[in-house]
């Protein structure tokens, strides 16, 4: 039989932009050898709204709701950056009162996040039955939401200098209690999945990104932690209080999907455990720092950034003295993680990519914004 | 408040290295940045990550002022792990000068660089893969140019991509 007669030739073929495991509207075109991912490209833009065109054209208070549409599953966290970049260029500080409540919400955020990435990443692989759990006790922390500011979703929890509203009475009661019922519900889903014999063999070992790969790349977040490097900005450069709560950061060993998962779900635990330090000691106080009513910051640009749930989430806003932003840029976690797919998928089977575009996390409004 | 001089160890040894190719060492809000000859950012970038621990390219844009000569601000967010600090290197460019990539460098700007090149139109020479990124292909424009307002498309392609006049 002649040699050529097993061989197979290359195969492009196309995958979304609507494809239920590409979370959203990303288009990936792959390059298979059988069923061995040889190549892939990642078209994006399908979600792109021009948000840096909109800050231009928007006064400063009036952007802020618009970073909420970034990463829709963690609109509070976005908020938070935003208003800390303008913060910085002010010269004021969000008083600690206020303070407090934006490190809880935002914890609260990371557990939302990681809780939908999990359902979404279990649903990719087969796995059916956690996104039912997971929403469950999304809703808890949804509802508090819903309390406090009156949305669930895209919030707006944030004002630049602090917080527009004050704390409902049982506030604290109803943040106690959303951990006490979120925090054993964790071990249940690790009972469910870390020793999962399908589970553990759809996860270990693919989509390997190393340490050296990850700064090659810019990854960050979970992605970078899996990967074995103890980095957190909340450690490495604190902002907003966070210096006064205890956590730990999770890492990994090999960077592979099955550590990334194990870095997630310890997050949400130490998530947990920041935001029964910060409630218990909410200083009193104004909500509100020294801000006048029109803000136009001195001319000048800085570059603030935060531990968002999906890794580092930037602003660089440039100021030209007027009431609006000259630039606004964002630097998205999402877009920068979503560039390493290519090293990580190469060489994998088509069901493993299902797996690691679930890894890495993204929401597709803030890769296109 | 006004940027003051930066200085210390590293902006002593590129100083020494580079000399009169880099014009300025500021700190602005407790945040330091230089600014270079565009000719001279790729291999700042290198001496940098190699001598200094800059491992990690954060970001890469730029900033549109139609009104200057140099008419495009550009800027490279840099984060070293090592030692925990970030600065920004930044430069200035003509409308039409190609400046080089940095994607030799850190893998990261190449998305990046095709997201500046979509947004303003800025080339970068060598690049391994200069198309757009978040526009379609086809589009004319950039939009994050200030000549371009808000309400401006390139009303051919929607034309005839979406079979409408306008989408306004």
């Amino acid at each position: 039989m002649p040699e050529t007669f097993l061989d197979s030739t290359e195969l492009v073929i196309n995958m979304g932009p609507q494809h239920p495991s590409t979370h959203g509207v990303l288009r990936v075109i792959l390059k298979l050898d059988g069923e061995k991912v040889i190549g892939t490209e990642c078209v994006i833009g399908y979600l792109h709204r021009g948000v840096e065109k909109i800050g231009e054209n928007r006064t400063y208070q009036q952007f802020v709701p618009y970073v909420d549409r970034m990463d829709y599953v963690a609109s509070v966290s976005n908020g938070l950056g935003f208003c800390l970049a303008v913060e910085k260029l002010l010269g004021v500080e969000a008083p600690p009162r206020a303070q407090a409540v934006r490190v809880i919400l935002t914890e609260l955020n990371r557990i939302c996040s990681h809780l939908l990435w999990l359902g979404t990443h279990c649903l990719d692989i087969g796995a059916i039955t956690p996104l039912f759990y997971v929403m469950r006790e999304r809703e808890e922390i949804l509802n508090i939401y819903e309390k406090y500011c009156g949305a669930r979703l895209t919030t707006h929890a944030f004002r630049i200098g602090g917080l527009q509203y004050e704390l409902y009475d049982g506030f604290e009661q109803e943040v106690k209690a959303a951990c006490d019922f979120i925090a054993p519900k964790i071990d249940e889903y690790e009972r469910l999945l870390t020793g999962n014999r399908i589970w553990v063999g759809r996860l270990k070992g693919i989509g390997v990104l190393n340490a050296e790969d990850c700064k090659q790349y810019g990854v960050t977040g979970p992605m970078l932690r899996a990967a074995g490097v103890k980095w957190d900005l909340r450690k490495a450069q604190p902002y907003s209080g966070y210096e006064q709560y205890e956590f730990a950061i999770p890492t990994g060993e090999n960077g592979d999907t099955y550590d990334r998962y194990l870095v997630r779900m310890e997050e949400m635990r130490q998530s947990i455990r920041i935001i029964r330090q910060a409630v218990e000691k909410i200083p009193a106080g104004p909500i509100m720092g020294k801000v006048p009513k029109v803000i136009k910051p001195p001319v000048g640009e800085a570059y603030v950034s935060i531990e968002a749930p999906k890794g580092e989430l930037g602003y660089f806003v440039v100021s030209d003295g007027s009431t609006q932003p000259y630039r606004v840029r964002v630097r998205p976690p999402s877009f920068v993680n979503l560039q390493a797919l290519d090293k990580m998928a190469r060489g994998s089977l088509v069901a493993d990519l299902v797996a690691v575009i679930g890894t890495i996390d993204i929401v597709l409004g803030e890769v296109d914004r | 408040m006004a940027a003051t001089p930066w200085e210390s160890a590293l902006t002593g040894m590129l100083k020494e290295q580079f000399g009169g190719q880099i014009s300025e060492f500021s700190t602005y809000l407790g945040q330091n940045f230089l600014v270079a000859q565009p000719e001279a950012v790729i291999p700042i970038l290198e001496l940098l990550k190699l001598e200094a621990d800059f491992d990690y390219l954060v970001d890469v844009t730029a900033v549109d002022y139609p009104k200057r000569p140099e008419r495009f601000d550009l800027i490279y967010i840099l984060y070293s792990f090592a030692r925990n600090e970030r600065i920004r290197v930044k430069t200035r460019i003509p409308d039409g000068y190609k400046p080089a990539t940095a994607a030799d460098v850190h893998l990261t700007a190449n998305w990046l660089e095709r997201e500046v090149f979509d947004m303003f139109g800025i080339e970068f020479a060598g690049h391994p893969d200069m198309r757009r990124i978040l526009m379609p292909e086809e589009w004319e424009g950039h939009p994050l140019r200030k000549d371009r307002s808000i309400t401006d498309m390139d009303n051919r392609w929607v034309k005839a991509n979406l079979g409408i006049e306008s989408g306004q």
